[in-house]
């Protein structure tokens, strides 16, 4: 086991590279350059320069890149071009927002999906299974800023039973009562994709199990309702856990629609700003940090996997 | 029940029993009309091909078929129970304690994520409820009983992390956990190497003895029949077709179908003669011929065979066979069969 640890994380390095340097490339490949941003519109070509000369832009590739990873190393991912100050706090305090938000919405989506799945799968073919896949299919399909404008609209206007905008007192979200409120209309609608996933992944999985002959063994034992499905939710375990780590990964990063619905100040909402800014260091950065936090999440579906099941350590 | 009694009282008693699956297209006659009974401590084998009931059959025992499809009629009693009329309640209270089975493949009938202690203990604590101290102290017992080497390490061992025929004795194991009064075997030997095969048998028949069960083993093959059982009972299309004492059944077949199958093996008196084999191939269980299954295949069917199922007759008081014409009764004996029916005439 320690060594299957050891080994998996040794494999996120170079995956974390890449994604570092697809990061820093980003300033390439996006359209416009990055000076033309801070210069003024009329600034003669020798200020142009300078500011090229100051950013360091007018060095070789590869060295620019060698630059920059020293410095994230080290935690420095720059200062915002729009306000000045260091990304790396704006993007802490966003993300501590964004992993509430996903955190709830999978945990709700999880707890959800696995009922409506699990029912589904018992009561394969009859109108219970229609009714859950009905719900499940429609989770996937509803675009979520539609859904979440939609319950705006409804439980914010019509009946004014929770708040639409922002994350509470002070801005930035804490797990208190006063703050939860504010977390509900985001965390449903955020929730809907990764429930109807969940709900699909469990009742096919389940079925799959199901039809498995050790079933029948644990019938065969005499093995209640009961015993049965400790032996089918830990069977099940590894995909369903595959499905919720992919998504919480997602609700981290592609939030930015739903986030910027309800002015969640998240890193999907610090990613709008910082796009409309053309904010290129903030804009890597906060990529930068999404995407390592969505290797090591996988990291950690992976190792969770080889725990619950015993034939993936080897 | 008393022990005099349950010594003239069969274990197993099945009458009439039938076994049909509906779907929406057709319904299949997988088990049409068997009786039987099983003896205590004794081993009834029943031999068949692919398809021709067997497993149902077995499986009818502790009614392990997808509950929603399957119609079972007749008798069937265990120890003095009716498992056809048993709730599902009942049901899982008989299963793993009166009745248990072994399945050919351990790889598939064993839960890959639990490790064999905590198969074996879930059963015993299913059961009889005691302490998990005590269930696992049993465990280790059953896997020294099977025989399984360093049997404390393997408690802890997951079912891949096996052998093919430790997995089997695992299997074992978990079906022997609360020492059933009737323990069934689905082919548990077909899915190993012939050399760990006899192990397993052996290992079957030792068990046997010492825990004093009923055995009923399902198989297809010949060797391994003539091997663990006492009585054999051959099946063909659901039903079936000779019943007799192993030995006797193995020396000289009555129905024409056994004697095909013995015909078309492999024994040291065939060395150097040819194989023969059935022609034709066996019966389509959703439209069943009107009489006798074997007939389109059988040499000597005559117009009686197809007019209706014959009857099951008594050759001897442990001797049946549903055939109009059995080997010992017919008119024109090819030599060879002769000669088997000459040496059993005194």
């Amino acid at each position: 086991m320690i060594f299957y640890i050891v080994r998996r994380v040794l494999y996120s390095i170079p995956i974390a590279l890449s994604v570092g340097l697809v990061c820093f490339l980003l300033v390439y490949i996006s359209p416009g350059d990055p000076i033309s941003a801070i210069a003024p519109p009329d600034a003669p070509a020798e200020m142009i320069t300078q500011l090229r000369r100051d950013y360091g832009l007018d060095k070789p590739l590869p060295e620019q890149f060698a630059i920059w990873l020293g410095r994230v190393v080290q935690g420095d991912l720059g200062r915002s071009l729009s306000t000045g100050r260091p990304v790396w706090g704006e993007v802490s305090v966003a993300l501590k927002n964004t992993v509430s938000l996903a955190v709830a919405a999978c945990t709700l989506a999880f707890a959800i999906g696995t009922l409506l799945g699990g029912l589904a799968a018992a009561f394969r073919d009859t109108w219970v299974d229609r009714i859950a896949m009905t719900f499940a299919v429609a989770g996937v399909s509803v675009p979520h800023y539609w859904l979440g404008m939609l319950l705006v609209a409804v439980f914010a206007v019509t009946f004014p039973l929770a708040p639409s905008m922002g994350a509470g007192p002070g801005g930035t979200f804490v797990w208190d009562w006063a703050h939860l409120p504010f977390l509900i209309l985001p965390m449903v609608t955020l929730s809907a994709i990764p429930l109807g996933l969940v709900a699909r992944t469990v009742r096919g999985t389940v079925i799959e199990i199901l039809h498995q002959e050790f079933i029948t063994t644990l019938r065969g034992k005499g093995l209640r309702s009961g015993g049965i499905l400790l032996h089918v939710a830990k069977n099940a375990a590894p995909s369903v856990l595959a499905v919720m780590g992919l998504q919480l990964g997602y609700l981290m990063g592609g939030s930015i629609l739903v986030e910027t619905v309800f002015s969640w100040p998240g890193t999907g909402f610090l990613l709008n700003s910082a796009i409309f800014q053309r904010d290129i260091p903030l804009l890597q950065g906060t990529i930068l940090v999404l995407a390592l936090l969505f290797v090591a999440l996988n990291l950690v579906v992976d190792l969770g996997q080889a725990l619950l099941d015993p034939r993936i350590k080897r | 029940m008393s022990a005099l009694q349950s010594q003239s009282q069969p274990l197993v008693k099945v009458r009439d029993l039938n076994v049909a699956f509906v779907s929406k297209e057709a319904t299949l006659h997988a088990v049409n009309g068997v009786d039987f009974d099983l003896a205590p401590k004794e081993t009834l084998c029943i031999l068949g091909e692919s398809g021709s009931g067997k497993s149902v059959t077995l499986r009818s025992l502790m009614r392990l078929h997808p509950p929603r499809r399957t119609r079972i009629t007749g008798t069937i009693q265990v120890d003095g129970t009716d498992i056809v009329a048993a709730s599902e309640r009942e049901l899982s209270s008989i299963r793993g304690r009166l009745v248990s089975m072994i399945f050919q493949e351990p790889m598939t009938a064993l839960d890959p994520v639990f490790t064999i202690g905590k198969q074996i203990t879930e059963t015993i604590r299913r059961h009889e409820g005691v302490s998990h101290q005590e269930a696992q102290r049993r465990a280790l017992d059953l896997l020294e009983l099977v025989q399984i080497p360093s049997a404390r390490q393997r408690l802890d061992a997951y079912p891949h992390e096996l052998s093919g025929g430790l997995r089997q004795r695992a299997m074992i194991a978990v079906a022997l956990s609360v020492r059933p009064k009737l323990l069934l075997a689905d082919e548990p030997t077909t899915a190993l190497d012939a050399t760990v095969q006899i192990q397993v048998l052996l290992l079957l028949k030792r068990i046997q003895a010492e825990l004093g069960m009923g055995v009923i083993f399902v198989t297809h093959d010949l060797g391994v029949a003539g091997e663990i059982a006492d009585r054999i009972a051959v099946m063909y299309a659901g039903r079936f077709i000779e019943e007799a004492p192993a030995e006797a059944l193995l020396e000289a077949p009555e129905h024409p179908y056994v004697e095909g199958l013995l015909g078309a093996t492999v024994t040291p008196a065939s060395r150097g003669r040819r194989l023969t084999a059935i022609p034709g191939s066996p019966p389509n269980l959703r439209t069943l011929p009107v009489g006798c299954a074997f007939a389109p295949r059988c040499t000597s069917a005559e117009p009686n065979c197809r007019a209706a199922v014959p009857d099951l007759r008594a050759l001897a008081p442990d001797r049946t066979v549903r055939c109009i014409h059995p080997a010992g009764l017919r008119p024109s004996m090819p030599p060879a069969m002769a000669f088997a029916a000459e040496e059993r005439a005194p």
